[in-house]
Order: structure tokens, then sequence, then C-alpha cells
């Protein structure tokens, strides 16, 4: 297969993803699978052509006047947070 | 025991000064109530996309060009990738293999006069992260995204530092470069400008670098030098007593004066950039750049030449008088007003103006005593109206009741005396109430001239003209 | 009434023949019944569309109000919808109400439409069949054992069986038109640019486009002159004038010249399914337009390219949800690792883990050249191929699809499988061009698609000719018989 146990392991880890022990057999020959897959692209002949960030070329960046156009809209932004205590958004203490 | 050296690159973050932030229109103002400057953009939330702040981008050219850099015509926003509960998308958009600015100098004056030339390698723009904060929330640790989405330049030397002592004076002066370009407040305490420095050592004469450890956010000039002189001691120990430096992220502790290791375990940082899809390449063109080239303002080094040239001052006393430019504005205000006497401004602002500050734990911009008033007072050291000494008094006076040196003269009586006849009645009758100490010296004792001097200083309360007293002692006292 | 066109409903509105709280009581008494069968819906807003219908009422009674005043419609459940749930199709977002609206949404607010609902979808736009969607798989009006495509599946079966005259829809790598081909009825992506991103939750931002899934092309046309426009708060977004697409809809086709591509023909492709697309060929042709060969020697490899650059690019959209502001959250997290894996990996279903996994591994640290700027430099030989055929033809055609809907359960084995449908779709995508389906016939009873794809700002001429042809034939008017 084209990605070990490990390499799938890592992946995960990368992403924050947990996998069940039992799944990563079937992660890892899906993952292999389209690792293959993609590996076609190995073939076509791209020397001396950029790459193609986006899909409408000579476009560039807009730039915004700098002005303060959002308000303070606590309130209603935190009704999503599932954990929030004096204004802030909590997680498990962190050590660093 | 091979002689050692160190080896010093310094990667420092500037908050740009903007009124809204990088990506989004939130307010940037620091210490508002946590998350309370956190819109959609900057929360992150699902859907919201960033536009760039075109004051973000001037300000960053503006620095591009105060360093001598290239300012790239073609520069792209990058996605830095990881997770950390004070980066709320996950990633960072920040520029990676195209930064707005390419390679730059810095010149550094060292303590013994030498300059030294230390390469930028680049300068790009990034957004900063938000804040964690671990106390008094028990199990848990509370994320302010207020500080997220704040423009940052992000400037990163070239390893060509070989100790603390130019590491400081670097840091120093791009402190000072990024104030007098207003882009930046420079206030550490508040932390709108972060350095991390990466230290190595390897034996003098070697070409190869040692491994390398970072010493991240280190907010002050003290702290740079003492943070940097610790590590390079520590690897210097660990090598010789067989060790290996370990390329690791390190924090300063001031309180134990040394470095530790800041993760328990060494994290793999694979942060996958690839240019960010929801921004377009940024062009700037040559119109644009020399419209900011031309809107620069004098810089510290056209000003510290300038001041030597014009004003006949040493390299260092002119170093010490653009170290901002309010200061440098506020020492020109005040020559404008004396013009004979450049070198006695000088000394009077590096010296009694800027220990009064210190002092209250002013900035010069606090207007506390304007450089008229100041003016003032030397005007009346340079006409003889009081002497040097005397001066002093005054400018305490002045400096608390905001008076001018003037009304503070007249109304304590201060004028130096200068009248001839009067200074010789003060030494008569000096003269005639120690007649043991006139018959000493009268006698051979050269020293006690001094003590005439004295007497008749506290006679006059300070005001004879020292010069003229002096004169008319060695006149009299002989008899 | 539920069988007209939206263009007839919004006359109706006007000329006060119907009130909007009769359309949206009667199309809320349809979605209600077909819930249990088709779950094209995630969420209905009955009182707040009853709410907005009779405002509408107000407004059309006072002679005032937008082009689509008073008309029901759906948004695709990945439009934020202030005040309302937004899922995504997610576990993750299953609570989420967002506090905003997405720019598509406000702009077809502020033209009248009323919002009867958020529309299923796979789960975070991955998918080609609606099978991933966390709250269960949409089915197929035309053969409920059978998919209705992806991800747009909600919006498609929603229109197929009349729920809605149209709906909003997105299309990252074929998501509108292979939907809408599957249940016979008109989709339209824009070009790149054209319409706005904000609100919009993302997938592959190089790639997502907004769209409008409906009954016809002058209903399309009708909704997305409404849609479509520069938004300042997408950097994205084009600052080009919005033509009138109402206008040139019924300009001669003569002299129309189509490029059909040669590669889409090709074995993977139904021979029934094939019939119907020669035949609607044969159409254009009666209406004067030249039909040829062209060919696009690097299209074949936009899958593998899709496959590189969409997970890519979702991988870190999708980095935000990590259960700290908004979204899923596990229970009693030990520590921060815990929070970000447990929450993460609860609230994504495995296609959505796949192409955040495929994603991290293009981009990591000695796979990124190889993989990522790779597929990009072939992305770009893709794009020119287009540009060069455009160059020879005016518009570009073929089947949008290689079979029609297929089972469910059917292709979830393998994910190369699933993506494969996508085969004719994705390279529109890759150049940002503008394509639609449109209905064309019925391949052992299901529909066949037929694929338009124009260059770039020419979505006026997609739907003049869609529009030409609609004239010409009545696939789109068919509605399946259990909802007839």
């Amino acid at each position: 297969m084209a990605l070990t146990r490990e390499q799938v392991e890592n992946i995960a880890h990368l992403a924050r993803l947990e996998l069940e022990p039992a799944e990563i057999p079937r992660f890892q020959q899906n993952l292999s699978s389209i690792v293959e897959f993609i590996g076609e692209l190995e073939r076509a002949e791209t020397a001396g052509i950029a790459p193609m960030a986006h899909p409408l070329p000579g476009l560039t960046q807009r730039l915004r006047p700098d002005a303060v156009t959002e308000p303070d809209e606590r309130e209603l932004y935190q009704q999503n947070a599932p954990q929030v205590a004096a204004g802030l958004y909590l997680v498990p203490k962190v050590i660093e | 025991m091979s002689a050692w050296e160190t080896v010093i690159g310094l990667e420092i973050h500037a908050q740009l000064a903007t009124r809204s932030k990088i990506f989004s229109g939130a307010p940037t103002a620091y210490g508002a109530a946590p998350n309370s400057q956190a819109c959609l953009v900057d929360l992150g939330y699902p859907g919201v996309l960033p536009v760039l702040n075109a004051e973000v981008v001037r300000m960053a050219v503006r620095f591009g060009l105060a360093i001598g850099a290239r300012i790239e015509r073609h520069s792209v926003f990058a996605r830095k990738n990881y997770f950390y509960p004070d980066l709320p998308k996950g990633y960072q958009i920040s520029q990676y293999e195209l930064p707005i600015v390419a390679a730059g100098a810095i010149e550094i004056v060292l303590e013994d006069g030498t300059v030294k030339r230390i390469g930028v390698t680049r300068a790009h723009l990034e957004e900063d992260a938000g804040k964690s904060l671990h106390e008094g929330l028990g199990a848990f640790t509370g994320i302010d995204l207020n500080r997220a989405g704040t423009p940052l330049i992000e400037i990163v030397s070239e390893p060509e530092m070989r100790s603390a002592k130019e590491a400081v004076a670097y840091m120093k002066k791009v402190h000072t470069l990024v104030r007098y370009l207003e882009i930046c407040d420079g206030n550490m305490q508040e932390g709108s400008f972060r350095c991390d420095a990466n230290v190595s050592v390897r034996p003098v004469g070697t070409e190869k670098f040692g491994t390398r450890a970072e010493i991240k956010n280190i907010n002050s000039f003290r702290y740079v030098e003492k943070a940097i002189q610790y590590e390079a001691a520590r690897q210097i120990e660990l090598i010789e007593s067989g060790g290996k430096v370990v390329q690791e992220t390190r924090l300063w502790d001031p309180d134990k004066g040394e470095t530790r290791s800041m993760r328990s375990k060494e994290e793999a940082n694979d942060y996958r950039y690839f240019p960010d899809p929801d921004l377009l390449p940024l062009e700037i063109d040559e119109a644009y750049i020399e419209a900011v080239r031309e809107a620069l303002p004098e810089l510290p080094d056209a000003k510290a030449a300038r001041f030597v040239a014009a004003y006949g001052l040493s390299a260092y006393d002119a170093l010490v008088l653009t170290a901002s430019r309010e200061l440098a504005d506020y020492y020109e205000a005040v020559v404008r007003a004396v013009p004979e006497q450049p070198k006695l401004a000088a000394n009077w602002v590096m010296g009694e103006l800027s220990a009064a500050l210190n002092k209250d734990g002013l900035e010069i911009g606090a207007g506390r005593l304007s450089a008229e008033r100041l003016a003032g007072l030397l005007v009346r050291i340079a006409d003889d109206t009081i002497s040097g000494k005397i001066a002093k008094e005054v400018f305490e006076a002045m400096w608390a009741s905001g008076e001018s040196a003037d009304a503070i003269i007249e109304a304590k009586g201060l004028k130096q005396i200068t009248d001839t006849g009067a200074i010789e009645q003060a030494i008569e009758a000096v003269m005639a109430k120690n007649p043991a100490q006139l018959a000493e010296f009268r006698a051979g004792k050269d020293k006690l001239f001094g003590f005439f001097v004295g007497q008749v200083m506290k006679a006059t309360q300070g005001k004879a003209n020292p010069a003229q007293l002096n004169e008319l002692l060695k006149k009299k006292l002989p008899g | 009434m539920y069988r007209q066109t939206l263009t007839q409903l919004a006359a109706d509105l006007r000329a006060r023949r119907v009130s909007s709280v009769e359309l949206v009581r009667a199309f809320l008494a349809r979605i209600e019944a077909s819930q249990r069968d088709l779950n094209a819906f995630v969420t209905v807003t009955a009182e707040q569309a009853l709410a907005q219908a009779e405002a509408a009422d107000r407004a059309l009674a006072a002679g005032r109000g937008g082009a689509l005043e008073g008309v029901p419609f759906g948004h695709k459940d990945l439009f934020c919808t202030a005040g309302v749930r937004t899922t995504c199709g997610s576990r993750m977002l299953e609570r989420f109400i967002s506090p905003y609206d997405a720019a598509v949404v406000s702009r077809l607010k502020a033209a009248g439409a009323v919002m009867l609902g958020k529309l299923n979808m796979d789960e975070f736009a991955m998918g080609s069949s609606n099978e991933t969607s966390y709250f269960g798989p949409v089915r197929n009006p035309w053969n409920r054992a059978l998919v209705p495509g992806g991800s747009s599946g909600g919006s498609a079966a929603a229109v197929a069986a009349r729920l809605l005259p149209a709906a909003t829809a997105t299309d990252t790598g074929g998501s509108i038109r292979q939907p809408a081909a599957f249940c016979g009825v008109t989709g339209i992506k824009p070009t790149y640019g054209r319409v706005s991103r904000y609100g919009m939750i993302a997938f592959a931002s190089s790639l997502d486009q907004a769209g409008v899934i409906a009954a016809s092309a002058e209903d399309a046309a009708r909704v997305l002159r409404e849609m479509a426009g520069f938004d300042p708060r997408d950097s994205t977004s084009v600052d080009a004038p919005v033509p009138d697409y109402l206008a040139g809809l019924d300009q001669p086709l003569s002299g129309l010249k189509i490029g059909v591509l040669k590669e889409f023909f090709d074995t993977g492709l139904d021979a029934a399914y094939e019939r119907c697309v020669r035949e609607a060929l044969q159409v254009f042709e009666r209406l004067g337009a030249s039909v040829r060969e062209v060919s696009l020697p690097n299209i074949p490899l936009s899958v593998p390219v899709y496959y590189v650059v969409a997970p890519a690019e979702c991988s870190s959209n999708l980095a935000r949800y990590d259960g700290v502001r908004f979204g899923h959250r596990c229970a009693e997290a030990r520590d921060l690792e815990d929070l970000y894996k447990r929450s993460r990996s609860e609230g994504f279903g495995a296609e959505v883990k796949r192409r955040i996994m495929t994603g991290t591994y293009v981009l990591s640290a000695g796979y990124y050249d190889a993989y990522y700027l790779k597929a990009q430099r072939v992305r770009r030989l893709i794009a020119a191929d287009f540009e060069r055929a455009f160059g020879e033809v005016d518009l570009l055609m073929g089947p949008t699809t290689p079979t029609a809907a297929f089972e469910l359960g059917a292709k979830v084995a393998d994910p190369i499988t699933m993506y494969l449908n996508d085969i004719y779709t994705i390279g529109a995508n890759l150049a940002g061009l503008p394509a639609m389906s449109v209905p064309c016939g019925f391949a052992a009873g299901l529909p066949a698609g037929l694929q338009i794809i124009g260059p770039h700002f020419a979505e006026a001429r997609l739907l003049n000719a869609a529009h030409r042809y609609q004239r010409e034939t009545d696939w789109h008017l068919r509605i399946p018989e259990a909802y007839a």
C-alpha cells in the first residue's frame, strides 16, 4: 500500500483527528488508493509551467481602507460558544 | 578549550499601528474587555473571508525603503497551519516564499564607536494571534481573541550579530526606526514590539553554524542582553561537558535569570505552508513605491549625520539625541531659539532634561517643559545672567512650576553678580571676617584660595560670577 | 400551482393572482409530506417563512418589492442564515446558529425571496451522492432507491419534486450540475468570483462557487441576476457589472459554434445517456448552431488534480472546527489535545476525515512539490486547454455525468469510484468557468443531463442557449410521478 499505518497515524495527528484502532486499516486502504490515484499526475509533462493558485488569471488583491467598521458583538457571537467565562473562551488548561 | 563565538539572529515582530486589523474592520486598540474587539473574521467563524488593510501595505513598504531593501512587486500571502487555541482559524495568514520586503540592512553603532552593518534577510506581513490567560480559571485556560488579526511585520535579521551587545544595539535601532516611521508605537510592555533571539555557538574560526536555540518573546532590551548571555554560556558549558545543543524553543525567565525549554515534548512542526486561496497576489507598482518614498521622514542615520555636521556634536551625542524623532525635534527647536549654543543645548537636553523626564517617568512628548522654555534658560546662561550652577536650581523650579526662567530668576533674585564693585565689597567683607585664614594664605597656604571662593559664594548666595570672582580674589588676597 | 416555474409564480404574485402566504403554505405542506421519503430538508423554517410571506404580500399589495418578491425559496445548508441553524450537513455544526447572513442570502432576501428552509447536502459539501450527510441521505424523487447526486442533493431533489421552485446550491467539483442531472432539473454554476463567497461555508476556496438549481434556465437567470455581483467582503469577488441575464435569453442561436469534447465521449459513458446527449446536440443544430469536435487533452487528469487541490484547501479550511468558539465539543476533555481530537473526530464523518487527511498529506513536508505544486501546474494546463478551445468555439457541450443516478449504497465502498462521477464536471471548476446542466432526456427511465460550459463571464450566453433549447423541448418540465 502507498501509505504505512504509521504514516496514517502521523497524518491523523497533524490534522488533530483520532482514529479508532479498528478503523485505521480501512483509512489506510482508502488513503493509499487515493494517493495512488493522484499519483497519476506524475505522468503529466509540466516543465516550465507555473502553478495556478487562482482560477481567474491576472486578478490582484484589493485593498480596504484602514477604518474600524466592526462593533462589539461579543454577546451575539458567544451564543454559539461551548464554554465561556468572563468573556473568555475556555479550553482545558494549557501548560507552556 | 577553544575560544567560542556566539552567533545571533533576531526575529522582531512589530505590531503595525493601524486603526483596524490586517484582514478585518475590527479595532486594534490595546486593553479592551476580552473578545470585545474580535469580529467574525477574527474569530474564524464559518464562511468569513479576509480583506487586506491598505495602510498595512503602506507601512510595510515604508519600512522596506527605510532599510534599503527591495520591495517585491509581487508578494503572496500563505497559510501557516497549526493548532493552538489562540489561533482561531487553525492557521495563521502570513507570507512565506514571497514576502513583501526582500533583503536590506541596518547599521548599528557599537560602544567603541565602530559601525557594523547587520543584514536583514526579509520582512513580511502576518496576523497576530490572540492571548491565553492561564491564571484564575481553575482547570481552564481562557482565550481572548482581541489581539487576533492585529497586523504584524516580522523582521528577520541575518545571523550576523556576534555578541549580546550587538544584538541589543540592533534591536534598539529597529525600535527607533519603526517609531521614526510611525508604523509601530514600540511599546514593549503592551507587546507591540517583541523579539525572538536565535542563539548558537561555534569555535572561533569555524564556518559551520552550531545548532541554535530560539529564545522567545523577550520584552525588554535588558532581557535580550541577559538572555543571550545566559544562553550562550549554557550552550558552551553543555558542549564542553560532552553534551549536544538541541534545536528547540526556550523561554527566558527573568526572575530566575535563565532560559528553559518551552515544550515538554518536542513538537515536530510541519506547517504545510501553501498560498492562501482566499487572498489574491499583492501587486505593488513603481508609482506607489515612489509615493511612499517621497513621504519618508528624515531617518535616524541621516539625522544623526546632519547633527554632527550642522551642530558640531560628537557621533555619540548625535546618536543619543536622535534616538527618537520627538527628542530630535525637541533638540532642534531648542537650537533654533539659541542658535549659537548647540553644544550647550545638547548637554542640557541629554543631561538635566532627560534625567528629569526619567525621574518622573515621562516621555519627551508629554510636553512638561517646552523647547522654547528650556531655550529661555540657556539664553540666560549664555549671556551670563546666571551661572551654570544656579541654572540647575532654576531648571528644577521651572520643572516644578512651569514658569519661565526669567520669571524664576526675577522672583528668586538669582541674577549673577557681575558688578566688580559689588564683588570687591563682598571679598573685602569676607577677608575682614577671616583674618586667620587670610594670614595663612598670605604666608603661603595657597590651598585656602578655594576657601575664600566658597565663602564669597556663600555670602553672595552663589550669585557671584565665578570668573570675575576668581580674578578679583587673585588681585585682592595677596594684599 | 407547484408545477409552475418560478417565472410564472413571480408573475402571478405580482399580478396578485396568488398570495405569497398561499404559496408558502402549499409548499410547506408538500415539504412536510415528502420529508420522510426524500429527506431533502435539514431545517424547515415554517414560522419565519409565513412571517416573510405576509410581509411580501404587503409589499406586493403596495406595488413595491423586489424581482422575487414573495417567491418561496430554499438555501443549501452551507449558506449562513442569521438566527437559523446552519449545519453544512454535519454533526460538527448540528446546533450552530449563524449570527449573520451570507451575501447570497441577504441579496435574495432583499429581492423578496421567502426562505422555507435549509436544504440537505453531503457533509461539508464533500460527496457526489448526498449519502454523507449526518442528517441522513437524500433520495432521488424519480426513484427513491437511488441517490439524487451531491453535494447539493437536497436542493436538486426539492426542485425536482416541486417542493420549491428554486434553491441555492454550491459547486466545487460538480455539486450543482451533477445532482441537477440526476434529478432532471436545471442548475448553473457561475464563473468563479461572479457570486460572493462571503457566508458560504468554505470547502475548497479556489473552486467553490454559489449557484442556483431551478426548473428552467429562465428561472435560473432570474435568480442569478439577484445573486451575482461584487462584494467587498470577498477578496476573490470580481468587480464587474452584472448583465441582465433575462435580456438576452431569446437570442437566436444561428452561428453559435458548439464544441463537443472528444474526451467526454469515452468508454465510461452509458450508451442510453449518450443518445440523449447526441439528440440534444441535434436540437442545437436545428436551431442554427454548428457542432464540431474539440479535444482537451489534459482533461482526463482533472480528477486527480481536484483530489489534490480540494482536499488540501479543505484540510486547512476545516481546521477552525475545534470545539473552542462554536460547533461540536466533546464531553469532559482531558486536555487540549483530547479536546481537539475527540471534538473533531466525533463531529466529522468518514468522508470528511478522508479528505482532511488526504489534504494534510499532500501539503506535508516532502510531498508539497510532488503533489500540490504538481497539481496546480496541471491545473494551468487544463485551463489553457479550455482557453484554446474557446478560441475555436463559443460553448462546449457534453454529458454532465457518465451515468444516470445510481443506487444508494452502491458506491460508498470505494472512494475513487465515487470520485469518478465528477469526471466531466471538475474541469470547469479548476478553470473557474461558468457551467450548466440542463435535462436532455431519459436513459432507462432516469434523467440525463446535458452540460454546457462557457468562457469566463459568459453566463448570459449559457442561459440563452439553454433557454432556446428548453423552448424546443420539455424535458425540464417533467415531474417525477410520485410528486406530479
